[in-house]
């Protein structure tokens, strides 16, 4: 569970102050399908990566899971990404000289897993991805739905409450994007809790709730297919 | 972050970063090698000094003619004299001193060497029975001077190695005659390869009796005096009698320098070792300049791989984890370069050891331990600037591949 309450994240550009989040004040559910769109600059991403503990807002209290998160220190908010926050971002971030196998694992050797617990753990998000025959693969010889289903799968390896998904389909053809959709939407009907920043007013109609942002406020938030 | 694993993640890095690591890996094995190549040397020539004096025999005690004292000019030459001769009545009454076993008179020169048609120039060491045992030449074959007074001059000769085949292709020298400068001598003995004086190769060598040196070169001063002390001990005993002894024989004055083997010995150790110590520094230079390519060279990695750093930070990676990432990655390299450069500074001593077999090279353990330990202190040191950068990167800003 999200609760957000009057978050603002100011960013001063020499003596011009930018208000990327301006009191931004939201509740999001545990197993939630959220769409967020607007136009560029109006603070999505920004939004995400408070959301995702990667950026702190400069004032307003953000409490995941009933917890208070703005007074954690760097090391407790590296925890927490690592156990409740998957990201899938619109340019995949794989590591290049890693396989689509070691990519995935890459969150399990950061938690310290024993290999014999992560191995089978990574070969069945694989083959849930379909992807059981690219796991020794290298990125550069994916394609880009590919890449987007291994950051997925890698995403997922942890098994968050809370999956962040910044135009996922942002670099993908429309058949790669749905395969992608799909994805995510079957995790999400397993309960996980889905936000999905996109343009594509099609993608985000697939949610269930769509949350619309302008100059860093939420300016519409509307619950049920549109 | 398991050990293995990290080790693993890092060895990745700097198996893929192949130009940088071989650049680095380079710089680090060269700055070693340098280390161990150069103490080696420095240790080799303290050890081939060292040798050399073994060779003289131990309890040795010499004696030299003239006064060196530190403070420069002698005080028999101010007053306008010059330093009597070491004469064989010197060596005589030295013989007579308690604590003295042996005592072998030099004398040196350098005569044409003939047989029949054949001749060459070498130089030749007059002097008696006892030099074996002080000196510790070996004989190959034959006998060596006969024991007797020190006045005979019998016309014999032990020749080196080279020498006899050189006057004897294909024939044996022993029992045939020679000529030294415009005398005969018969050849009864024939060197041995061990035992070497600096400067001197006892397989160019002429020894005859010290009389007929002597006589040959038409002089009676020595050119040194060797004495062997019965024990360790007896050796400053006999220093000071020695002294003495010459001196009441020169009309009171001290005008010659006697020495003792391990004092000479430290003298030219302590010069060795500084001579060592010179030049591991000068390597070791190439060891800082190796730390601070790869301080440069992690840096630029740690630019490149900020969208990188950006990603294992949103996967929950802590600041200690991507320090210990980089810092890993840079102590591996380092390592890798310091073995490296141990086995290329081997090898260079083994090359060196196959050139020149007189001089074997083998790093001192302290050089060996100590450009290791640099090696890897500076991987560390100068890895640990880059990677605290990365850890201290905006997980926001470099996930956009800002820095
Ligand atoms: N690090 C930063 N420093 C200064 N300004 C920033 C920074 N990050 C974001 N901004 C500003 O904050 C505002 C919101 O940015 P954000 O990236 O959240 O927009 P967005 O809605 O994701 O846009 P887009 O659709 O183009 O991705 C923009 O005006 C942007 O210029
Ligand atoms: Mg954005």
């Amino acid at each position: 569970m999200i609760e957000l309450r009057e978050i603002c994240r100011r960013f001063q550009m020499g003596d011009q102050e930018v208000r990327a989040l301006d009191s931004v004040t939201a509740r999001i559910e545990s197993g939630e399908y959220v769409s967020i769109m607007g136009p560029s600059g109006s603070g999505k991403s920004t939004l995400l990566n408070v959301l995702g503990l990667l950026d702190r807002p400069t004032s307003g209290t953000y409490l995941l899971d009933g917890r208070e998160t703005t007074s954690l220190n760097d090391e407790e908010l590296a925890h927490t990404r690592a156990r409740k926050i998957g990201f899938i971002f619109q340019s995949f971030h794989l590591i290049p000289r890693l396989t689509a196998f070691e990519n995935v694992e890459l969150p399990l050797v950061l938690a310290g897993v024993e290999p014999q617990v992560r191995r089978p753990r990574v070969q069945e998000l694989l083959e849930s991805l379909s992807l059981e025959g690219r796991a020794r693969h290298r990125p550069n010889e994916l394609s880009g739905g590919q890449r987007q289903r291994v950051a997925i799968a890698r995403a997922m390896v942890m098994q968050p409450a809370v999956l962040l998904a910044d135009e996922p389909t942002g670099n993908l053809d429309h058949v790669s994007g749905a395969e992608v959709l799909a994805a995510i939407e079957g995790l999400n009907a397993k309960g996980i809790t889905l936000l999905v920043v996109t343009h594509d007013a099609e993608v985000a109609g697939r949610a269930r709730r769509h949350i619309r942002m302008r100059d860093g406020k939420v300016v519409e938030d509307i619950n049920g297919h549109a | 972050m398991r050990f293995r694993d990290l080790v693993q993640l890092s060895l990745d890095s700097a198996l893929r970063a192949r130009m940088r690591s071989i650049m680095l890996l380079l710089a680090m094995t060269i700055g070693v090698a340098a280390v161990i190549a150069l103490t080696s040397l420095g240790e080799g020539a303290r050890r081939y000094v060292a040798g050399e004096f073994q060779s003289l025999g131990t309890r040795l005690v010499v004696v030299i003619p003239g006064r060196s004292e530190t403070g420069g000019v002698a005080p028999g030459l101010l007053a306008g004299e010059t330093p009597r001769d070491l004469t064989l009545s010197d060596a005589l009454a030295v013989q007579r001193l308690p604590g003295v076993e042996r005592v072998a008179p030099l004398v040196i020169g350098s005569a044409p060497i003939s047989a029949g048609a054949l001749e060459r120039e070498a130089p030749v060491m007059g002097s008696s029975a006892d030099l074996l045992p002080v000196h510790g030449f070996r004989l190959a074959r034959g006998q060596f001077l006969p024991p007797g007074e020190l006045s005979r001059d019998t016309a014999v000769a032990v020749i080196g190695d080279n020498i006899a085949r050189e006057l004897f292709p294909g024939r044996d020298a022993i029992g045939r005659n020679i000529r030294i400068g415009d005398r005969r001598f018969r050849v009864i003995g024939i060197l041995g390869d061990q035992g070497r004086m600096i400067g001197m190769d006892s397989q160019e060598l002429v020894i005859i009796p010290v009389s007929a040196a002597q006589a040959l070169f038409n002089s009676e001063s020595l050119f040194r005096l060797l004495i062997q002390a019965r024990t360790r001990d007896d050796m400053y005993r006999v220093r000071a009698a020695t002294i003495e002894a010459i001196k009441l024989r020169h009309q009171g004055e001290e005008d010659v320098t006697v020495i003792t083997q391990d004092a000479l010995l430290a003298t030219f150790d302590r010069i060795f070792t500084a001579l060592t110590l010179t030049l591991a520094g000068i390597a070791s230079i190439s060891l800082a300049v190796a730390g601070v390519l790869i301080m440069n060279v992690m840096l630029v990695s740690v630019s490149q791989r900020t969208g990188e750093v950006g990603l294992l930070k949103a996967l929950g990676a802590t600041r200690l984890q991507i320090t210990a990432l980089f810092l890993t990655e840079a102590i591996l390299l380092s390592v890798a370069g310091a073995v490296a450069g141990l086995l290329v500074g081997l090898g260079v001593d083994w090359i060196v050891g196959k050139i020149y077999p007189a001089l074997p090279l083998s790093p001192p353990v302290w050089a060996v331990v100590l450009a290791i330990v640099v090696a890897i202190l500076s991987g560390v040191v100068f890895g640990l600037m880059p990677a605290r950068r990365a850890a201290r990167l905006d997980p926001v800003a470099a996930l956009a591949g800002r820095r």
